[in-house]
Parts: structure tokens; sequence; C-alpha cells
């Protein structure tokens, strides 16, 4: 194979990067450029005045609009040279599986639906308590520069190995060593990951009848979806989402009737009642055929997912809310925050990955989206495109959560140890942070969305749900604040079950095909006493991880979260690094820098977090110094708050060992990844590049356009080919 | 008018293949094409379910 194969051979591509600019289309994209230097100007500039969401808003969609215009593009035809005289693995092995011929604008929406879920409306509400500008910031500049880079440059490089994992090109293209410690860091993140949303669902529901009225409802809903589907009627999907998407409003709709219907103590649920419920339901999940549960589950979530973003939009656009929450906080700087502990540089980084820069996306990236692929120019779109919409999301939310009163901000997500969760000592532990609120109006904002507390509900679900339901009462009107808070409350926790069952299901076959080297019987997914064991070990691992944190002392996602952010954007470390690898093999060293860029940041904001989580001397933020000071304070016999007794003081120092034993693993396995590929970058540039399993070019017979919008060339060349007896791609329409 | 009817159509067509509901008329049409006798819409759908089985997407955060 040779270094040169990925250069554009023969003909140019029809929308190649050499078009030149109309005059028109230079005078559309300087008024873009202005849009976006105002917003970002006044987001600056002001400072204790009143500033409108929208001018984030406007700021992202201009930023992302020139990103993708001229920055993707530049990626996309330059550094990576797509080729679409070039057949993808969609059209050469086309089988209408796995490897299938895709409509660009439908592959955008199932890549978009793979990438996109709680993730992304978690991290921007935890970071908010360092104020709006950081989060911001970090969002549009790390999508543009990192995670739409890094999901883009997966999905190409992944598309020339006929849509290889993460983990075979790690271990193909860096080396033995880095595949078994990605593999392993890919598991092991994956089951932090599932513990940590798991999490988020917890405290969202905990103490919620309504809330578990209407989650508790979607099983039966997707279990009637899959019957329908299977026995009634087969294949009318449309139809059954339609049903399923009007029962779950019914089902969010008739929560706020729980108490009429007496069930209201039943489903009043702990904390560790749900964990039990989250880990039963989470195995069965697993086991049960795709087509009951998973199938039908996935329809929802993915319809919810697309009419939330634009009520989302439609919603902020109307009400233009005015952000309460500071610019910058002193948490940003003196690192007391209580939400999570830890000063800006790295904490705001690593707690907003989803939407800024996100590992997993690698996973999906690679595999399941480049199978799929028409034309090798469109990983822009999908890819980066698909990316900046997730982004679009993180900005909504953080903008939901900045137009909460402060107050009432940092009395939902401090921990309960700290706000004691009551009013009158969560409006003094607020007054102690230099905010305001009274008891009577925390007790108010819960009345209004009829829950019984927002004290202490921490994992972020109630916070957006909260800021949502205020903007959407102002955009739309109609006293509905409850019914809004129960929906955001709805679709999150469904986006986060979705995840649930097929990460799970995801995690077993990676277990059963690792053993299966050893014993190969195991590897076979028919057969029971391996799917059941091996579901069982994959919930067992997450449900454990959901206890310990459901159960701290400290509060579970004020520990959790961080080694959630910096599991995730290790894996996107791994991810950037088997980039950088490959083109440094491909010849084109000239241009590492492009997901070097997002390296090196990823890495510097990852180690020195790590590090800091590890070697602290700071107990709020080192979990080993936090270790010591318990563990003294246990051996002295004292007990230290928010603790309350000796088992807790033991429980926190457990909790405190393996969480940073934990920690440093991650960062370990991904430093011998980045250690192993540093070898091949050396014998690579020595070599002016080397062989990789790029799979050979072949001659494509396909026509279809690049982009969201098909230039009239484009439309011309579909034409024509069309007439010439070729059919389209798949549903002739386009 | 026109113009509705058109993104009614084009709403329609993007709901059934992002769903994969045109996964069966595609069948129907290279079935229709190489003289093959296609299976019925059950057996069909039981297929795909049994793919799906076998291959899950994952699912981000």
């Amino acid at each position: 194979m040779s270094t040169q194969s990925t250069r554009t051979p023969g003909s140019p591509t029809p929308s190649g990067g050499s078009s030149r600019m109309t005059p028109r289309s230079i005078a559309i994209w300087v008024a873009v450029a202005v849009v976006g230097a105002v917003c970002w100007a006044v987001l600056a500039l002001s400072r204790g005045e009143e500033v409108s969401a929208l001018w984030i808003l406007f700021a992202a969609l201009s930023s992302y609009a020139i990103a993708y215009r001229f920055y993707a593009r530049f990626i996309a035809y330059k550094v990576l040279g797509v080729d679409d005289t070039r057949a993808t693995p969609a059209e050469r092995h086309d089988n209408g599986r796995d490897f299938d011929v895709t409509h660009r604008h439908v592959l955008f929406g199932h890549h978009f639906a793979a990438i996109a879920g709680a993730g992304p409306l978690v991290g921007p509400v935890l970071a908010a308590q360092m104020g709006y500008l950081p989060g911001t910031i970090w969002i549009i500049v790390g999508v543009i520069l990192a995670g739409a880079v890094q999901d883009m440059v997966v999905l190409f490089f992944s598309m020339r190995r006929d849509g290889k994992s993460l983990g075979q090109m790690v271990r193909e293209e860096i080396g033995v060593v880095g595949g078994i410690a990605a593999l392993i860091a890919v598991f092991a993140i994956m089951i932090i990951i599932l513990a940590v949303l798991a999490l988020v669902v917890v405290n969202a529901l905990a103490e919620s009848p309504w809330g578990v009225f209407s989650i508790g409802l979607t099983i039966p809903i997707a279990l009637f979806m899959g019957f329908y589907l299977r026995r009634l009627r087969p294949g009318q999907v449309s139809e059954v989402t339609a049903l399923g998407v009007a029962m779950l409003l019914l089902a969010i709709i008739g929560g706020g009737y729980v108490e009429q219907m007496g069930l209201e103590e039943a489903l009043t649920l702990s904390k560790e009642q749900l964990t039990l419920g989250l880990v039963l339901y989470g195995f069965i999940a697993s086991i049960l055929p795709v087509w009951m549960l998973l199938t039908p589950r996935d329809y929802l979530s993915t319809f919810m997912k697309i009419g939330v973003i634009v009520l989302l939009a439609a919603g902020l656009v109307l009400a233009a809310p005015t952000l309460q929450q500071e610019a910058v906080t002193e948490f940003a700087l003196e690192g007391t925050g209580p939400v999570f502990a830890g000063k800006l540089f790295p904490f705001v980084f690593i707690t907003i990955a989803c939407g800024a820069l996100s590992g997993f996306h690698a996973l999906i990236s690679s595999g399941t989206t480049p199978k799929m692929v028409a034309k090798e120019s469109q990983v822009r779109m999908i890819g980066y495109g698909g990316m900046l919409m997730e982004s679009f999301v993180a900005i909504s939310a953080l903008i939901a959560a900045s137009v909460i009163d402060p107050g009432l901000y940092f009395a939902i997500n401090s921990p309960a140890g700290a706000t004691g969760a009551d009013p009158t000592t969560a409006a003094e532990f607020v007054a102690g942070l230099g905010f305001s609120i009274t008891p009577d109006q925390l007790t108010a904002a819960a009345a209004a969305v009829e829950e019984q507390t927002l004290i202490s509900r921490t994992g972020g679900a109630p916070t957006l749900a909260f800021g949502m339901s205020q903007v959407f009462t102002e955009a739309f009107g109609g006293g509905l604040a409850a019914f809004w808070y129960h929906f955001a409350i709805m679709f999150e926790a469904l986006f986060i079950l979705t995840a649930v069952d097929a990460g799970t299901r995801v995690g077993r076959f990676m277990l059963q095909d690792t053993i299966g080297n050893f014993w190969p019987r195991y590897a076979d997914l028919s057969w029971k006493p391996a799917s059941w064991s091996a579901s069982a070990a994959v919930v067992g691992l997450w449900g454990y991880m959901l206890y310990v944190g459901v159960t701290d002392p400290l509060g579970g996602i004020n520990q959790l979260f961080p080694l959630f952010g910096i599991a995730n954007q290790l894996l996107a470390a791994i991810a950037l690094t088997l980039c950088v690898t490959l083109l440094i093999k491909h010849g084109k060293v000239k241009w590492a820098w492009v997901p070097g860029i997002g390296l090196a940041w990823d890495l510097i904001v990852t180690m020195t977090a790590s590090w800091q989580k590890v070697f602290s001397d700071n107990p709020a933020i080192g979990y080993f110094s936090q270790r010591s000071r318990y563990s003294d304070a246990l051996d002295a016999g004292e007990v230290l708050a928010p603790a309350t007794d000796v088992d807790q003081m033991e429980q926190v120092v457990f909790n405190s060992t393996l969480n940073g034993t934990l920690q440093a693993t991650f960062a370990l396995l991904v430093i011998v990844v980045v250690a192993n590929a540093v070898v091949i970058w050396v014998r690579a540039i020595r070599a002016g590049g080397l062989p990789t399993t790029e799979v050979p070019w072949q001659q494509s017979h396909l026509v279809a356009p690049s982009d969201f919008f098909a230039t009239p060339a484009e439309k011309e060349a579909v034409r024509e080919w069309e007439t010439a007896g070729h059919g389209s791609v798949h549903g002739g329409h386009r | 008018m026109n113009a509705v009817r058109r993104a009614a159509t084009a709403l329609r067509w993007y709901v059934r293949q992002l769903t994969g509901e045109g996964k069966w008329d595609e069948y129907v049409a290279t079935c229709a094409a190489t003289g093959e006798r296609p299976v019925s819409r059950r057996e069909f759908e039981r297929r795909r379910d049994h793919e799906r089985e076998h291959a899950p997407g994952a699912r981000c955060c």
C-alpha cells in the first residue's frame, strides 16, 4: 500500500475544494462574520448589566457556520483529501444491512441520534457554576477545533478501512500494546459513563412520584410498540411511533394526577430503591430480544431528540431570556464551587465533554456510520456537521441553566450534605456563597413545577428541566410550568435509558468477544450462559459504581462527574492520537497539527485534571488526600461533616480510594497508547510515511451531492446519472 | 399548495428512511427488478430484527 494513496487520483471532485467564491457569497460570509464578531464582543464586554441569551445563541450559530464553511472544508479537501472518484465501503460491499449506501440527510439523522443524548444536556448545566462565559467559549471553540475535527477525521479513516472500529485501528496502526490499552480503556470508560448517566436519572427521579410515573410508563409503551411491530403490523414504524409519542405525552400529563390516583406514596422512591430498579431493568433489557424494548425505545428517543432541539431553538428565540448567572463567578478563580471542586482550568474543560469534545463519538464514527456513507466528501456534513449540531444542544442547555436565578441554581446543585436538604438551611448556605434566595422562594419554585423539593436535586437534569420550563412558559405561555418540567425530565431520562440499554449490550458484546479469544464458545452471541453471564457482569459493574455514587456522603455527582468527564476525554485523546498517527503514516506530517491542536489541548487538560484528582493535597479535589483526611479522622475517633457516623466515614475512605485508583488507571492507559504512538510517529517521520491498512482505490460509480444543499451542478450530475438508468441513492427523493 | 404537498412528501420520505421503513420498498423494488419472489412483510421484518439483535448501535451520552 503506497503512502500516496490518499491523494486524489484522476479528475477533480465535482464540488472540490478549488471553487472560487462569487461576490454574492463573499458578501454573505462577511455578514455572518460581522454578526458573529458583534455577538462575541457584546459577550466579552458586558459585565454586571443585563445580557440577552440570544447573544450566546447567535455567537454560536455564526461561529459554527464559518467553521463549517471554511475550516471543515479545508480539512476535508486539503488535509484528508476526500475523493469522490473513490468508492466508499457502502458502495463496494452494499449488502442492505450494515454496509448500506444511505442518503446523506438520512445518515446525518442516524449519526446525530447516535452521538447525542443526555451528555450535552448535563455537563453545561454543571459548568454554569463558573458563570456562563467559560462554558460558552469552551463549547464553541472546543467543538470547532477539537470535537468536530475528531468526529470527522475518525469517520474518514474508518471509512477508508471498511468501517473498522477504533480499537481495531489502534491495534493495527499503532501497536498491540496500545491496542490492548485502548480496549481496556474503552470498556472501563463505558462502565463509568453508564454509571454516571444512571446516577443522573436516579437523582432526577428520587422523591418525584410524577417523574417515576411517566418514566415507568415508557417501559410498557415501548413493549407495546415492540409487540405491535412484531405481531400486529410488521414494519409500520411511523404509525407505531406516532402512537408511542402520543402515549408518552399522556404519560407526562397523567403524572400530574398521581396524587388523585392514590399512587403518590407507592411511587415516591428513594435513591436506593431506584438504583435497584435500574440495575434489574438494565439486566433484563439487555437479555431480552432487541425488538421488544431496545428498538422501539430507540424510535421514541430519536423523535424526541429532534423534537426537543426544534422546541429549544424556537423557545429560546421567542422568549429571548436574560442571563441571570454572572459571566464568570468567583468559583472559576477560587476553585471552591459547591457543584464540583476545582478551578476553571482544567475543570470547566472536563465537566463539559459532550458538546465540545467527546471521545465516545469515536466509537460511533468508527464502526457503524462509516459503512453507510455514500460519497467520501459527505464525511464533512456527517462528522463535522453532526457534532456542530450536538454542540448547539449543549449551548442551549447552558443558556437554560444560566437564565435561572443563581441562588436557586446553587440550592438545586449543591450536595445535600451542604444544604441540609431544608429550605431554611439551604437559604443560609446559598447566602454563604454570596447569592440570595429566601426559604419561601425555594418552596415556591418547587411548588411551581409540582415537585416536593428542588433542594440538592443534583445531576443537572432538574436544573435543566427548571430552566427549560421557565423558557417555554415565557415563550409559549399557558401556565404549563409543571408540564414542561416533567417533559424535560422525561426526555432526559428517556435518552439515558436508551443509552443504558444499548451501552450494556455493547459492553456485553465486547466482553464476550474478548473472552472468546481464549474460550471460543463464549463469543457465541446466541449461547445463553455466555450472554447472560456477560450481561450480568456489565450491569454488575456499572450498577456497583452507581450504588457507590448514590450512597456517597459527599454527593455522587460531585465525586463521580469529574471521573466521567476525564474518562470521556481520555477516550478522545486515544482517538485523536490515532488521527495524528494516521496522517503522519500517510506522509502528511505537515497537516498533523489539525487533529494535533485538539490532542495537545486535550492531553494538557486531562493530564492536569488527572494529576490534581490523584495528587492534589486539597481534600476537596484530590481523591487520595480526601482519603487520608477521613481515615486520619477515623483513627482519631472523629466524625467529619458531611458524614454523620463511622459507617459513612468508612464509606468516604473506600470511595475515594476506588475513584482515585480508577482515575490513575485511566490516565496510565492513555499514556501507554500515546507513548506507543510516539514510537510510530518517529519511525514514520524518518521513513517519510509508513504503509497503512487503507483499502486501495476503486472507481466509484455512484453520483451524489456532498453537502446539506446540492449545488446546481450536482443536481444536474445526479439527474444525468439517474436518466442513464442508475436508480438513485435509495428512496428516489432528494 | 404544491409547495406544501412537496414538503409533506419530503417529510414522509425522510421519516420512512430514518426509521428504516423504506427498506421494504427498496427490497420489493429490487425483487421486481431481478424477478425474485419477495418474502412476506412479516418474514422480512423478522430478518431485520435478527440482524439488529447481533449488531447493536452504540448510543452515546
